[in-house]
């Protein structure tokens, strides 16, 4: 009788260390998942991934109009810009498709951060601002070097490689897919150098086309 | 080989206070509000296990102000990674020792 007594306490007590370490397993993934969640920025809108490619290719078609026309935008030229009061309309025109695509970002994500219930700005956002903004502050800086020492053929090339060195490095605070689209906006980019005289061209593909079609990807995936 | 659950932390044993120092040890800070957030954890709540956490000094508190609107973050001390990191260690005993 005290045995079965002893034997019983001593089944008991297993079984409770058991679901105890069925509880510390749960404590372990736990870990992983709220690691992963709390560094991820998900609040980043497919949609103004979309409106963003739309205005950059108006933007490439407004430039085309100011730069090149009536010559076909595909055929070879070296010099593209041959006055100054071009190349401000350039420059305008890319300010304009830059403002507007922040914009927009800024609308769309901060509405779906509130439909989810969360902040559009917090610790994971403040993180993945930083990482974008030291390589596109350096591109910034760069390109104006670019087009003040005159050589505008390299304007082009050279902010479609340090966009996508900065999605890159962003990457790590939000959809993977983000990383994705950095090394195609490096590989356009790189391509691009290597053809001068085609930077609108690229430029549309680059900051047009990749844009609508990851956007679309974002969208479908993540907000439909 | 020594009892693993000697080395496990009891503060750390709650399951909240575990996944607040988580996301310390993988963020530099983290404000108040993201925390709810992510946990998923009342006001009360969070408030009470950051207290707790506080106590023992394994994060530490940064108060400041953004716009006029007082901004709380959190950063885990070493004191906590020490801490975290060895409950870690003794969880992970526990759950070899079972399966073998």
């Amino acid at each position: 009788m005290l045995n079965d007594f002893r034997l019983f306490t001593l089944q008991s007590k297993v079984l409770s260390n058991m679901k105890e370490i069925h509880e510390y397993e749960k404590d372990l993934a736990s870990i992983r998942s709220v690691m992963e969640r709390s560094g991820k920025f998900i609040s980043l809108s497919g949609m103004s991934g979309i409106l963003a490619g739309v205005y950059a290719l108006a933007g490439a078609a407004a430039a085309y109009f100011v730069v090149h026309y009536p010559i076909s935008p595909f055929d070879f030229r070296i010099y593209s810009i041959t006055d100054d009061g071009t190349l401000w309309k350039l420059i305008a025109i890319a300010s304009v498709v830059l403002v507007a695509s922040i914009f927009t970002g800024l609308v769309l994500s901060s509405r779906k951060a509130k439909k989810a219930g969360v902040t559009l700005w917090n610790s994971t956002s403040r993180q993945l601002f930083i990482n974008l903004a030291i390589p596109l502050v350096t591109g910034g800086i760069f390109i104006l070097i670019i087009l003040y020492t005159g050589h505008f053929g390299l304007a082009a090339p050279a902010s479609l490689v340090f966009y996508g060195l900065a999605l890159i490095h962003g990457s790590a605070n939000t959809y993977d897919e983000v990383r994705y689209l950095g090394f195609c906006e490096i590989g356009i980019g790189l391509l691009s150098a290597l053809l001068p005289g085609f930077g609108l061209i690229f430029w549309a593909l680059g900051f047009g086309v990749l844009h609508i079609l990851y956007g679309a990807i974002l969208y479908n995936k993540y907000e439909r | 080989m020594k009892n693993p659950f000697e080395n496990l932390d009891r503060v750390l044993e709650h399951r909240v206070r575990l996944q607040i120092m988580s996301v310390l040890i993988a963020n530099e800070t983290y404000d108040f509000n993201s925390l709810k957030e992510v946990l998923g954890v009342t006001d009360g709540g969070m408030a009470s296990h950051i207290k707790a956490l506080e106590k023992e000094k394994y994060i530490t508190v940064i108060k400041s102000f953004v716009d006029r609107k007082p901004n709380t973050q959190y950063k885990i001390t070493d004191r906590g990674r020490t801490v975290f990191r060895k409950h870690l260690d003794a969880l992970e005993a526990l759950i070899k020792q079972q399966k073998r």
